[in-house]
């Protein structure tokens, strides 16, 4: 059967470099192409307005170099660090809380009695993930604001005044992002988790049953083991955006909060602000410069591992 | 044989004691979710006397329309932010699937010589970008772009890992023989493209298309950097600078403390109006989902991308 279609073109042997047939391929790629070099690989070049001092009016070719000044200036600071710190802490304790919760609520789900149970509860969660942190902000607030947030109307209950301002402390934060983050996106991986699940052959579990394992055995020795290793892909390969903040919910959930900024600020809301408050174009690309050539060692590492441990899941 | 299948299904189920206990933890997960949802509802049908004397509350003294009505009232901006939005989703969503779609169209050519080479020419934006600052620059002093519709459509109109999820769609879903046969009997690839792969490939479409609308619907960064004129406000930026504004105004005049200060706090529309102003943003994608959940969890589980 796969033997009868003969050679259409034993010629086409010497690949020519234009092709005539290939003519409408190149012009459906065209718009693809020109947004490209526009928007992606212009900006790109225009990382070199990091090692200038760039007057917007005059723009980027009227503009004197500085060399590393802005870098400089940039790392002087202690900002620099608090920056990187907080981008990368956070997204580590994210990563982890997440895949925690997400694991277990999937495997609770999964062996629920009643499917409609186990369908309506997925819908619930899903629910945040299409909410936009202009929104989770006002549902925040909507708890902590000073004035009228009901933990401060709880608290005056109490008999306590009930004044504190809960976006001055910078004790609370931390947590709540966290907690705020996994709200967002818990349902969403536990989905995910749940389709790995119900991907899981059957046979195992009917095999297992036949030999007396009870329903907690399962988990351990089926359901866990078939989970690990899309876990472990996935783990490694998020590593690659631990230098990317979420700005979202960094900049609208503390409300932009300059006395928190210590625990909030990460690399992409430091860069708004200096871009817009400050107006520092330099060392705001500057910024944008250490976070994308980070970024992107980050990732040509991992990428490097997946690919010794697994090199279907690579990436490249 | 039955009896025997009944009995090993019922050895795989979990036991009664068990199936209650994950019951009620997934219900006080689900509650999680849903009570500060609520709370926003019940806030918007409180009466603003009932929010200045006790607070948001679930359960408010009175409760009142107010919101709602000053809302349809004054409704000019919101209506303008709807048509902004609804013109940044649906437009950007078609105009960016029909780029996406041909490039990957395009890419999942196996026999087109340089397939590898539009592939690593849009997989390389993926892994390295110039950020925020640039773009900023290059739409704003170059383009000229901001302030203007064409700041929601152009910037935004590929994304490469929409593009790569849509090549592996259709990779995997339509044979290369079909191409192949398509192609003896004299079709080109632009024809094949309409007549064959889009037809075909219609869950992959919409499983692209429902994120990056949702993605569109839900953005206010764009509307907060580049928008200035009140006409383009998308309805997140609305809402986003709905918070911001009324904390700014009522944190002056609570410093300030003066009779006008205090009138003009009362002709400010308030925290009812601000909460169903939020209510109106998420309805209708809270009504939405739950119909096209299938494609979304679909979407996710396309995931393998490789270059």
């Amino acid at each position: 059967m796969l033997q009868i279609r003969p050679k259409l073109n034993p010629e086409k042997k010497k690949r020519k470099i234009f092709i005539k047939e290939d003519a409408p391929l190149y012009l459906m790629a065209l718009p693809t192409v020109i947004y490209l070099i526009i928007f992606c690989y212009l900006p790109m070049a225009g990382l070199i307005m990091a090692f200038q001092n760039l007057n917007i009016t005059k723009g980027i070719f009227g503009s004197p170099f500085v060399g590393f000044k802005n870098f400089e200036f940039l790392f002087s600071t202690t900002d620099a660090w608090v920056i990187t710190r907080n981008t990368v802490c956070y997204n580590l304790v994210f990563i982890v809380v997440n895949l925690i919760i997400s694991i277990c609520m999937a495997l609770m789900l999964s062996s629920l009695r009643s499917a409609i149970y186990a369908k309506t509860m997925q819908t619930v969660y899903m629910m945040p993930y299409f909410l936009s942190y202009a929104v989770i902000a006002i549902v925040v607030n909507a708890f902590l604001d000073r004035d009228d947030g009901l933990v401060n109307a709880i608290i005056k209950m109490t008999g306590d005044p009930g004044k504190t301002n809960w976006y001055h402390q910078a004790g609370l934060w931390p947590p709540l992002l966290v907690f705020v983050n996994a709200w967002k996106g818990v349902g969403y991986q536990t989905v995910l988790y749940l389709a790995v699940i119900a991907g899981i052959s059957t046979d195992y579990y009917e095999a297992a049953v036949l030999d007396g394992a009870t329903k907690f055995q399962q988990a351990r020795y089926i359901t866990i083991p078939h989970l690990r290793y899309i876990v472990g892909i996935s783990l490694i390969l998020s590593m690659s955006h631990i230098f990317r903040g979420d700005f979202g919910l960094f900049f609208t959930v503390p409300m932009d909060e300059g006395k928190i900024y210590a625990v909030t600020d990460v690399i992409d809301t430091y860069i708004y602000r200096a871009l817009t408050y400050l107006n520092n174009v330099g060392m705001s690309t500057a910024a944008g410069l250490y976070q994308s050539v980070v970024g992107f060692i980050l990732v040509l590492i991992v990428n490097r591992i997946v690919n010794r441990i697994d090199p279907d899941s690579a990436m490249f | 044989m039955a009896r025997e299948v009944r009995h090993v299904n019922k050895l795989m189920q979990l036991s009664k004691g068990w199936n209650a206990v994950f019951v009620i933890i997934l219900f006080f997960m689900a509650s999680l979710v849903l009570i500060p949802m609520l709370l926003i509802v019940v806030i918007s049908f409180s009466s603003e006397i009932s929010i200045a004397t006790k607070g948001y509350s679930f359960f408010p003294t009175e409760w009142s329309l107010d919101g709602y009505k000053y809302l349809f009232k004054t409704g000019d901006q919101l209506l303008d932010s709807y048509k902004v939005t609804i013109f940044y989703s649906v437009t950007g969503t078609l105009m960016s699937l029909a780029c996406m779609t041909m490039y990957a169209y395009v890419i999942a050519q196996k026999k087109f010589r340089f397939s590898k080479f539009f592939t690593w020419f849009l997989f390389f934006t993926m892994l390295f970008g110039g950020g925020l600052v640039p773009s900023y620059i290059l739409n704003v002093r170059y383009l000229r772009i901001n302030n203007t519709i064409w700041i929601f459509l152009l910037p935004w109109l590929v994304n490469a890992y929409h593009t790569i999820i849509l090549r592996t769609f259709i990779r995997s879903t339509i044979p290369d023989t079909l191409f192949e046969a398509a192609r003896i009997d004299g079709a080109g690839h632009f024809r094949i493209y309409v007549s064959i792969v889009l037809p075909l490939f219609k869950t992959g479409i919409a499983t692209v298309g429902l994120f990056s609308m949702v993605a569109r619907w839900n953005d206010w960064f764009v509307g907060m950097l580049y928008i200035r004129n009140p006409k383009l406000i998308p309805l997140q930026t609305l809402l986003h600078k709905l918070q911001n504004t009324i904390d700014f105004l009522k944190q002056n005049a609570a410093i300030a403390g003066t009779p006008d200060g205090v009138a003009l706090l009362r002709t400010l529309p308030d925290e009812n109006l601000r909460m169903a102003c939020t209510i109106m943003v998420i309805l209708p994608i809270l009504f939405a989902y739950p119909f096209f959940q299938r494609y979304f969890v679909q979407g996710l589980t396309v995931g393998s991308i490789k270059g």
